[in-house]
């Protein structure tokens, strides 16, 4: 290095140590992460192939068919997790704006610290919430819901008995998210400009009018990540769904039957123990599928704030 | 569409902190008034005092009368929201919302009035504005684009678009030019010679020779010490305040001797 720098001194800016351990520990970092991920895809991919192409003798042996139970399993992730964002992200921001914009700054800070908590609560936790506490209490709002309303496909009946439905888990889910989106939506509002903030008081604004010109426009990037690390997150859970439903393999968008459909990630925690053989690549197999899924997912938010970057009040 | 602003005793408190002591002045229907004075002196927090926005920070208030029209700005009937309608502000700093496209940016204050707005009527608003702020020109084929993709000069003329497409009675302006080139400072100093005909127009500036050009009246602020209030010191025709004023500390500060 010293020599090249005096062979040729006006070429070269002088390199500093500290770009140079930053640079060489960024660039690292960033390879491990890619190697890390790369491994967990061949790792998925090549403990796939065998569930993939199993001929029909094979599976009747194993008693477990990927391409028979993947369609079920796929509805059962994404509609479970689909609900449980459809109740948490208004939710979420609504909290997040009432931190931010409206609360007294004591109330909003201990609300805060709150909300920080209980994103820290394991899953478990929240599963035997959903069994002991919010099952019993929903499941008479489910009866009355399917002999009033159950013309409406989604409540249809039989009701279950025990108010463990894919709904009480979107509910558990949507209750599991909850702290992570709000936290990030709290932080990206808190973010927006005085001055635009001021820009749209100024033209007349009501403090929700301002929330609405000023805020959320601002903020938007940040609620679409916040909201994918969410759905991230139910996706892929695991505990909470398997402990309170009671799975079955089909599709059906009925809220409050017994027979409800699983998730990938809580089917694989179901099954894992007493498979065997060609059993463990199916397993593995739908672990793929939901690596595709989030990868998919993630993608698309990428290009949703992508598409509309010029708008996003970064420059 | 101008009207006549009385303010009368005016004190201006940031919590404990007392930063405008006792202003009393009148500001006349179609006239340009400069606010003028060092910085720390109280202009922006007594400007800001003229369209309510001064509450807005929190444990701020006011003290005293601002009479719009013989109407206390202050009187417990009088929603804030209403008055900012009225007396529109253009900041010191460029602020078009960067989420919005240049046409959204002109009309969004006249959409915050629930007024249901026909496509054709908007389209024209904004070319009117625009045309009045003097940026239709340089805009005219890049509607739908970013505000924040425009020049500094650019920006701030479509902020005046902003504030006049919702024909205010007055407007506020906070070094409207502080942040601009020679070339948009003068465009600007036209435009307000211009908006002079329809609207009451109260800027604060720190430069001497845009107030003598711009304004018809000058307000001079001054401050004794850190900690103390802002002061009116002088309040006069713009001619008299530069070449003939009657207090000492405002020859001091208009010849430079100041501090
Ligand atoms: N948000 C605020 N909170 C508390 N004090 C403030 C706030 N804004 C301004 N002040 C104080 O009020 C006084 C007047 O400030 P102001 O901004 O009105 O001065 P100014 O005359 O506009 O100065 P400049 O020419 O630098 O813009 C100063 O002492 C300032 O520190
Ligand atoms: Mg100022």
């Amino acid at each position: 290095m010293t020599s090249a720098t005096t062979s040729q001194p006006a070429l070269r800016a002088p390199r500093r140590l500290g770009d140079r351990v930053f640079s060489i520990a960024a660039t690292t970092s960033g390879v491990i992460i890619l190697v890390v991920l790369a491994s967990v895809a061949i790792f998925l991919v090549s403990k796939s192939v065998p569930a993939l192409v199993a001929t029909d003798k094979e599976v009747t042996d194993v008693g477990m068919s990927f391409w028979g139970n993947i369609g079920p399993l796929v509805f059962g992730t994404i509609w479970a997790a689909a609900l449980a964002l459809l109740f948490a992200v208004p939710f979420a921001i609504a909290i997040a704006l009432f931190i931010s914009h409206y609360a007294p700054r004591r109330i909003a800070q201990g609300l805060g610290y709150a909300i920080d908590l209980l994103a820290a609560i394991p899953s478990v936790v929240y599963g035997l919430w959903g069994i002991m506490v919010l099952a019993p209490a929903v499941q008479p709002i489910y009866v009355w819901l399917v002999d009033n309303v159950g013309w409406f496909p989604l409540f249809a009946g039989p009701v279950s008995g025990t108010g463990r439905t894919v709904l009480t888990v979107a509910v558990v889910l949507a209750v599991m998210i909850l702290p992570i989106i709000t936290a990030l939506s709290r932080e990206i509002f808190l973010q927006t400009p005085r001055l635009h903030e001021e820009a749209a008081l100024a033209l007349g604004a009501t403090k929700w009018e301002m929330i609405k010109m000023a805020v959320l426009p601002f903020g938007r990037p940040g609620i679409i990540s916040a909201t994918m690390l969410g759905l991230g997150r139910a996706l892929g859970e695991t505990m909470a769904v398997a402990m309170v439903l009671s799975p079955a393999v089909i599709v059906s968008f009925a809220l409050l039957q017994s027979q409800n459909p699983t998730t990938i990630a809580a089917n694989i925690a179901l099954n894992f123990p007493e498979a065997h053989d060609l059993g463990v690549n199916v397993l593995i197999a739908t672990g793929l599928v939901l690596f595709i899924i989030t990868l998919i997912v993630n993608s698309l938010a990428r290009f949703i704030v992508n598409r509309r970057k010029a708008f996003s009040g970064a420059n | 569409m101008s009207k006549r602003i009385e303010v009368k005793d005016l004190n201006v408190y940031y919590g404990k902190f007392k930063a405008v002591e006792d202003v009393s002045l009148t500001i006349e229907p179609r006239t340009v008034t400069a606010f003028i004075g060092p910085s720390g002196c109280g202009k922006s927090t007594f400007l800001r005092t003229l369209n309510r926005m001064h509450e807005v920070i929190p444990g701020a208030r006011v003290e005293g009368e601002v009479m719009i029209d013989g109407k206390n700005l202050y009187d417990a009937d009088v929603d804030p929201v209403m008055v900012r309608r009225q007396v529109g502000m253009v900041f010191q700093r460029p602020n078009p919302f960067p989420t919005m496209s240049i046409a959204d940016n002109v009309l969004a204050g006249v959409k915050l009035n629930n007024a249901k707005i026909s496509k054709s009527d908007a389209e024209h608003l904004v070319e009117k504005s625009l045309k009045g702020a003097n940026l239709w020109k340089e805009v005219k084929d890049r509607l739908n684009l970013p505000g924040s993709g425009l020049s500094g000069g650019q920006q701030q003329r479509l902020c005046i678009a902003r504030a006049i497409a919702v024909s205010p009675e007055v407007i506020l302006m906070d070094e409207p030019c502080s942040a601009l080139d020679p070339i948009s400072t003068l465009a600007i100093e036209d435009l307000i010679e211009e908006l002079k005909a329809k609207y009451t127009i109260v800027i604060v500036t720190h430069n001497m020779q845009q107030a003598s050009r711009v304004s018809d009246k000058t307000a001079f602020f001054n401050i004794a010490g850190t900690g103390e209030p802002g002061k009116l010191i002088e309040f006069d025709d713009t001619t008299t305040i530069f070449e003939n004023p009657h207090v000492q500390a405002t020859e001091d500060y208009i010849s430079g001797r100041f501090g």
